[in-house]
């Protein structure tokens, strides 16, 4: 035990979850305190010991799920291990269900027709153990899986998937359910109650899916070489320009409580930061109840430095969700500056401060600006020499020295015009001019990447990939 | 020391009789925290029952609650212990007074003695003759220098005051921290604490709570109101409902004296529900707006 251990954390370290040593032997002394039967309490002990983050606990699960994957009991051990055995394997479900209506003359083989039946009926009645028979049926059947390949199972599940038709599924029981009763005309409430109740169970049976994939994977190459091939980056550290749409969606999420926290802290920072100068008047006045000697010096408060921000964002293609995230960001700090305007581009530019202005949630602002945003001047491939130089004709003159600018963008120009000069001038007049590129260093200045040319203008050029990055540049900024 | 609870399970049924209703993650990390005698650091939303989790295991433990509020600018003087400086001064004058001629550092001794020391919430938890449960809640509303503070107290269970010496729990309380996580607690602290996430329940778990907690609530109305509220988290909401908050509706709901929801008596008390009104709009839209 205390190997498997040993092991699991190695291997929630390798996912970038800090584990320290004392740790480690609290979960060592955890385990012997437990009943080891119960893989629930198991999972819960190592969580409660092993992770002191909330958003560590999906990767926790995942290596979890891995190293100490369900061993199958005798009984349906054996169909696991023999698919070509199929009569034991239909037998079985037949004894829970097939039995009243297929009869026992198709014991062979399940038809397609019959599994996507069981399936149905295991979802409607939400009964779990059906549930289990039908994913292992459904896997063995669909998935064809070969023995050592060295994948993660996501292809897998898109083949499980695709022949399952889970929409069409969800679909029919939502339509059965709401005409269950005939007469009885339901009320909006019920209607979407049933119809996330539904949605919810078909979840239910994806994830079954999900985890029968893994577990089978685990048992043809091991838990540590799956896990290799499974590991996903923290939420923080995920590259947001290479994101997924699930990690996007695992980004928005954690945005918000980001954003609460670099708050906090940089209100906390502001009240203890420094000192004002000496408050003369002040001081003199309570120097008078010591008779006119200054024993106690008062001080002014100090004047909070609100920059003001205007943020140049380029939203073309693999670059926008980055600056979506920043805009978000940015402006569920607004109260920490004293103005903030946004514009975006791809070759031309539009300003849409009123879209956040408008808006009480800049999640919701910052959806509005990606499809509302006026960006497209001739063929929609960024071009920042045209959308910069249009800045500079519409907006340069409101920048002035309280101005910070940030320009977001990779500076892929497509081989268009640069017009740097316009950065130049507005580092004339603005207090800074910073660049943050989502791209990794090692990419800058190739291609058609021409972030030395601007660079040579800006302040600083940062290279911001993931919301760690982001996080720390924000909180620099104030 | 001898073991409060035999298993998990038995704090589950324990808490369950008190009426609280524990998932396994909360009965597992309970029962961990009394055999390995470690705090339990409780992260989760508002309103999810974090510090009633800690109130119930005092009362099923037949121990005395100790709660330490924290806020920013709380100090060792209001978390650990101070002096009794005004007594000191009395103990001084008086010995001036009688002029019975005692030596300064008789003096000094006599008035730095436990007589003059005046226990707040950290040190009275470790001095506890009867068995207590300290709860530590919000400790993300203090700064960073002031957790240090109570390291010592978590992981030692003890203070060290430098006139008196060392003070070690004569019986290792049951430590409780809370956190609504409004900032990232010190790595010093996490490392010394058991982790407890203590989430939205499950739409079962709701409706018992709901069921236990709301007294003449029937048991249609009580699943429905579970259904809603679990259907209204999944939307993309500013602040979802919380468990206090669906209790609330559920006693709203009891004292209209309704039998089931109808849209009409939703849409009337969602406010209760939702604390914003872009919230509320949101939900009377997704809700009550029938999809045809």
């Amino acid at each position: 035990m205390l190997d498997v251990i040993a092991a699991f954390i190695a291997e929630l370290r390798k996912a970038g979850i800090p584990i320290s040593m004392t740790e480690h032997v609290d979960a060592a002394k955890a385990v012997g305190v437990i009943a080891l039967e119960e893989r629930e309490t198991l999972r819960e002990t190592l969580a409660a010991t092993l992770i002191k983050s909330q958003e560590h606990r999906p990767a926790f699960d995942l290596a979890f799920d891995i190293y100490f994957a369900p061993r199958r009991g005798k009984t349906n051990g054996d169909q696991e291990h023999s698919p070509e055995e199929q009569g034991g394997d239909g037998d079985s479900i037949e004894d829970q269900l097939l039995g009243p209506e297929g009869g026992f003359g198709q014991r062979r083989e399940m038809s397609a027709e019959e599994l996507m039946q069981l399936m149905e009926d295991a979802v409607r009645r939400n009964d779990t153990t059906l549930r289990t028979r039908v994913v292992n049926e459904a896997v063995t059947r669909f998935a064809g899986m070969t023995p050592g390949r060295p994948v993660g199972g996501t292809y897998y599940l898109y083949r499980v998937l695709r022949n399952l038709d889970l929409e069409g599924l969800q679909q029919r029981l939502v339509d059965e359910a709401s005409t269950s009763r005939p007469g009885v005309q339901l009320g909006a409430i019920e209607q979407r109650l049933l119809a996330d109740d539904v949605a919810r169970r078909i979840r239910g049976l994806r994830l079954a899916i999900e985890a029968e994939i893994r577990r089978r994977l685990v048992e043809d190459r091991g838990a540590e070489a799956l896990a290799r091939s499974v590991r996903k980056p923290l939420p923080e550290d995920i590259d947001v320009m290479h994101a997924t749409r699930e990690e996007i969606h695992t980004l928005e999420r954690s945005l918000v409580p980001l954003s609460r926290k670099l708050a906090v802290r940089l209100m906390r920072k502001r009240r203890h930061g420094r000192r004002g100068p000496l408050d003369f008047r002040a001081t003199m006045r309570h120097s008078l109840s010591t008779g006119g000697v200054p024993i106690d010096p008062k001080y002014k408060n100090p004047r909070p430095s609100k920059p003001e921000i205007f943020i140049i964002a380029d939203v073309s293609g693999s670059v926008a969700s980055f600056a979506r995230f920043t805009l978000h960001l940015v402006y569920a700090l607004a109260s920490s500056f004293s103005k903030v305007r946004s514009f975006v581009f791809v070759d031309g530019i539009d300003e849409v401060t009123h879209h956040f202005d408008e808006a009480n949630d800049p999640a919701e602002a910052a959806n509005r600006v990606n499809t509302e945003a006026k960006v497209v001047w001739v063929d929609g491939h960024s071009d920042y020499g045209h959308a910069l130089s249009d800045f500079h004709a519409r907006y340069a003159e409101d920048v002035n020295s309280r101005t910070t600018v940030m320009i977001l963008g990779d500076a892929r120009n497509n081989y268009h015009q640069s017009s740097a000069w316009v950065v130049a001038d507005l580092q004339k007049r603005a207090r800074h001019v910073l660049w943050l590129n989502p791209e990794p260093q090692t990419y800058w200045n190739s291609g058609d990447s021409i972030i030395a040319e601007y660079g040579a203008h800006c302040d600083s050029i940062t290279e911001v990939r993931t919301l760690r990055q982001l996080e720390a540049f924000i909180a620099e900024l104030v | 020391m001898s073991a409060r609870f035999e298993s998990p399970a038995s704090v589950a049924e324990r808490l369950r009789a008190a009426e609280y209703l524990p998932d396994s993650s909360i009965a597992s990390t309970v029962f961990l925290a009394d055999q390995l005698a470690k705090p339990v650091l409780v992260e989760g939303p508002a309103g999810t029952g974090k510090t009633q989790l800690a109130k119930s295991v005092a009362e099923i433990t037949g121990a005395r609650l100790i709660r330490l509020q924290c806020y920013e600018g709380l100090d060792e003087s209001k978390a650990l212990y101070e002096w009794n400086y005004r007594k000191q001064l009395l103990r001084i004058q008086a010995s001036q007074v009688s002029g019975d001629g005692q030596k300064w550092s008789e003096l000094e001794g006599d008035i730095f003695a436990e007589d003059f020391l005046l226990t707040r919430p950290l040190l009275e938890a470790i001095r506890a003759e009867d068995p207590v449960v300290l709860l530590i809640d919000e400790i993300d509303r203090v700064e960073l220098e002031t957790e240090a503070l109570m390291l010592e107290v978590l992981s030692e269970y003890q203070v060290s005051i430098p006139e008196l010496g060392t003070v070690t729990a004569k019986q290792t309380p049951m430590v409780f921290l809370t956190s609504n996580n409004t900032r990232e607690l010190s790595e010093a602290l996490k490392r010394r604490c058991l982790f407890l996430h203590v989430g939205y329940p499950t739409i079962e778990r709701e409706r018992e709570i709901v069921e236990t907690r709301v007294p003449g609530i029937t048991t249609e109305l009580a699943d429905q109101v579970a259904r809603i509220v679990g259907s209204l988290r999944e939307l993309d909401l500013r602040k979802a409902p919380s468990v206090s908050e669906t209790l609330d509706w559920a006693r709203t709901l009891v004292v209209l004296g309704q039998e089931s929801v109808t849209e009409q008596q939703a849409s009337e008390t969602l406010h209760v529900l939702l604390k914003y009104q872009s919230d509320i709009d949101k939900a009377r839209h997704e809700f009550l707006v029938a999809k045809s």
